[in-house]
């Protein structure tokens, strides 16, 4: 796109000071980590010298590294579960022909419309009468059907030409192996998409693991960094912010790495 | 090599109008048939029902001595080349060619074996490792055509598989899979719009028009003996001319509406019932006088002329409507001109104008050529 300069000008100012805004609570939370107490109570916007206390007093504090673990455990549960049962509701909506089929999705669509919290209540009901409070499956199950999710890759589905779905017949694949043989790999890119998001979702998810852990067992990291703040009377916020520094680690890496395929399989479909 | 039957088979949507129906026919072994029809008169359907890829409401049909109509795809031991090729965008071509080798469990030693030889039979030993978006159209053709030829199954489908490609490339590819074919000996089944096709690659050819067949057999017998106006006017480029004509059998002639009177052969109208026929007759068949000598002449207004060098195409009008001439060389004619045309009245086919039925077949106009050292 070819643009006058000082159109030029005023989108690239726009756009720093946009950046700058929304960068800046990271970008302090990342200064503020390796700053002493006394430090941080004057109000200093750049630490004297980067030192690396306040990471090694989170690390004591906490068991970061097990809820750390417990996060990934939990984040990647609800990514596969969420990948496992939305690729096959799709593939059910899209290749399987029955009787009200357009009905039943716009049923499933529908729930989008619920708010999460509405349905929490029962959730945790069931969660706790199956005995599965503090439990990883307590923690991942609830997730696995998602309705965005199965929208996304029915749209993705939907653009893979049936005579493909044909010419597999013809060769002798069944229902399945079709799914797993020709549209999984065809449709890589939204799966990657719907990965990130069910990840990132569920890796900063606070209210639902709060609900369902009493302990430490398996307890995840958002609920670690809570702690941080309530347990001590005045909060140490150099620790705590060391906390949010290592808890985004994951988040960012993500983005990094799988941004291209994200707006990838975002646009995608939309286009078509 | 197996036989496909079609007895009674019908199709219907839903479940009272059929758009398909009373399909009688019966694939040999190792023949090429070719089904052709225009757009929507059901060709690609029955292809799709013999495929098991659509159901068949009424009717039998057998692949070899077996019962079908309940069979899934799989089991009816057929290959089909699709009309946009449904190539696997995410496997390269030799993946593509072996994957329902693949399925069906064939070694891999095997399976690469044949790969091998396919791709060279096609000349794509060069982009095994290419995938399907970055090849040509033509090469994502014969990428098909190979999937299918690696199978070995005994029948193969296609269905319009020469449609996207321009007219060179399917010049050339209609005959690499007539020769294929012959030499591998597979059923073909083949369906196309396109009567050129039909003509030049078929051994038999079915004629479909809304759903019913309009004719079976050779391509030549078709083109000489069409069995009524719409296989007349659907094969032949340009289509055989047609018009109503009274039959006057006191003077032995046939007087078209516009009062244009053709002396038909000696003795060929007496057979005829009917008082007024259609008359058809194809374009060759009306010639400049000094090559038709003895043959009835008449005159008419030229409306429109194409010189294409070895032949002119010029229409004039006949009956009720316009007619087109073929003839050879390069003819200096004008709009508006009245010109003598002689009839080889000889070929004239004449229909039934209640049913369209062939009441009287042309005379037969194949040639020999006459072999070397073969006796007089």
């Amino acid at each position: 796109m070819t643009m006058s300069l000082p159109k030029k000008m005023i989108f690239y100012t726009l756009l720093t000071i946009s950046a700058v805004v929304l960068f800046f609570p990271i970008a302090y939370a990342f200064l503020i980590s390796f700053m002493t107490g006394p430090e941080l109570m004057q109000g200093r916007f750049l630490p004297e010298s980067f030192h690396l206390d306040n990471y090694i007093k989170v690390f004591d504090r906490l068991p970061l590294l097990n809820y750390l673990l417990n996060s990934f455990i939990v984040s990647a549960g609800v990514m596969l579960g969420q990948l496992a049962v939305c690729s096959l509701a799709a593939y059910a909506f899209v290749f399987i022909p029955f009787k009200g089929r357009d009905f039943v999705f716009f049923l499933f669509i529908s729930t989008m419309m619920i708010p999460w919290e509405a349905t929490m209540i029962p959730n945790f009901f069931i969660i706790q009468n199956l005995n599965w409070l503090n439990t990883y499956q307590g923690l991942t199950l609830p997730f696995f059907a998602l309705a965005f999710g199965t929208f996304l890759l029915r749209q993705h589905f939907k653009t893979i030409p049936k005579e493909l779905h044909e010419a597999a017949q013809v060769a002798g694949l069944g229902p399945f192996a079709f799914f797993r043989r020709v549209v999984l790999p065809v449709s890589k890119t939204s799966l990657v998409t719907l990965g990130a998001y069910g990840f990132l979702t569920t890796w900063n998810m606070y209210l639902w693991p709060l609900l369902v852990t009493t302990n430490d067992s398996v307890r995840t990291v958002q609920i670690g960094l809570k702690q941080l703040q309530s347990q001590e009377v005045a909060t140490d916020w150099g620790v705590v912010m060391a906390g949010v520094i290592v808890v985004i680690i994951p988040t960012l890496l993500l983005l990094f790495l799988g941004q291209k395929q994200l707006q990838k399989g975002l646009t995608q479909g939309a286009l078509k | 090599m197996k036989k496909v039957e079609l007895i009674d088979v019908s199709k219907s949507y839903d479940r009272q109008k059929d758009v398909i129906s009373n399909i009688n026919v019966t694939i040999e072994p190792g023949e090429f048939f070719v089904l052709v029809g225009p757009s929507g008169c059901g060709k690609s359907t029955m292809l799709r029902m013999i495929a098991g890829l659509e159901e068949i409401t009424g009717g039998t049909l057998k692949i070899g001595e077996k019962t079908a109509n309940r069979l899934p795809p799989s089991k009816r031991d057929l290959s089909m080349v699709f009309q946009n090729y449904a190539l696997y965008p995410h496997l390269n071509v030799e993946d593509n060619i072996t994957f329902g080798l693949d399925v069906k469990k064939v070694p891999k030693a095997e399976r690469k074996k044949r790969a091998h030889e396919t791709a060279e039979m096609l000349g794509l030993t060069d982009y095994l490792k290419r995938k399907p978006r970055e090849l040509s159209g033509g090469q994502r053709q014969r990428v098909a055509l190979a999937r299918a030829i690696v199978s070995e199954a005994p029948i193969c489908l296609m269905d319009e598989p020469l449609s996207n490609l321009d007219a060179k490339l399917r010049a050339h590819m209609r005959s690499e899979i007539r020769r294929i074919q012959k030499r591998l000996g597979i059923t073909m089944i083949y369906v196309t719009h396109d009567q050129v096709e039909a003509m030049t690659m078929g051994d038999r050819i079915m004629i479909l028009h809304d759903g019913k067949i309009q004719q079976v057999g050779s391509p030549i017998d078709i083109y000489n003996h069409p069995a009524n106006p719409f296989v007349a006017t659907f094969i032949g480029s340009p289509p055989m001319n047609l018009a109503g004509a009274d039959v006057r059998k006191e003077e032995n002639v046939l007087m078209l509406t516009n009062g244009t009177q053709i002396a038909m052969p000696e003795g060929s109208l007496d057979e005829i019932a009917e008082k007024r026929v259609t008359l058809g007759i194809r374009p060759e068949f009306l010639m400049p006088p000094e090559t038709g000598i003895g043959l009835p002449v008449f005159e008419a207004e030229v409306t429109n002329v194409e010189v294409l060098g070895h032949e002119t195409v010029f229409s004039f009008i006949a009956g009720e409507g316009e007619w087109t001439a073929k003839w050879n060389g390069q003819w200096q004619i004008g709009t508006g001109d009245r010109i003598p045309i002689a009839v080889d009245t000889g070929s004239a086919c004449l229909f039934s104008l209640e049913d369209g039925r062939l009441i009287r077949k042309a005379a037969d106009r194949q040639r020999a050529v006459r072999k070397e050292g073969a006796a007089l």
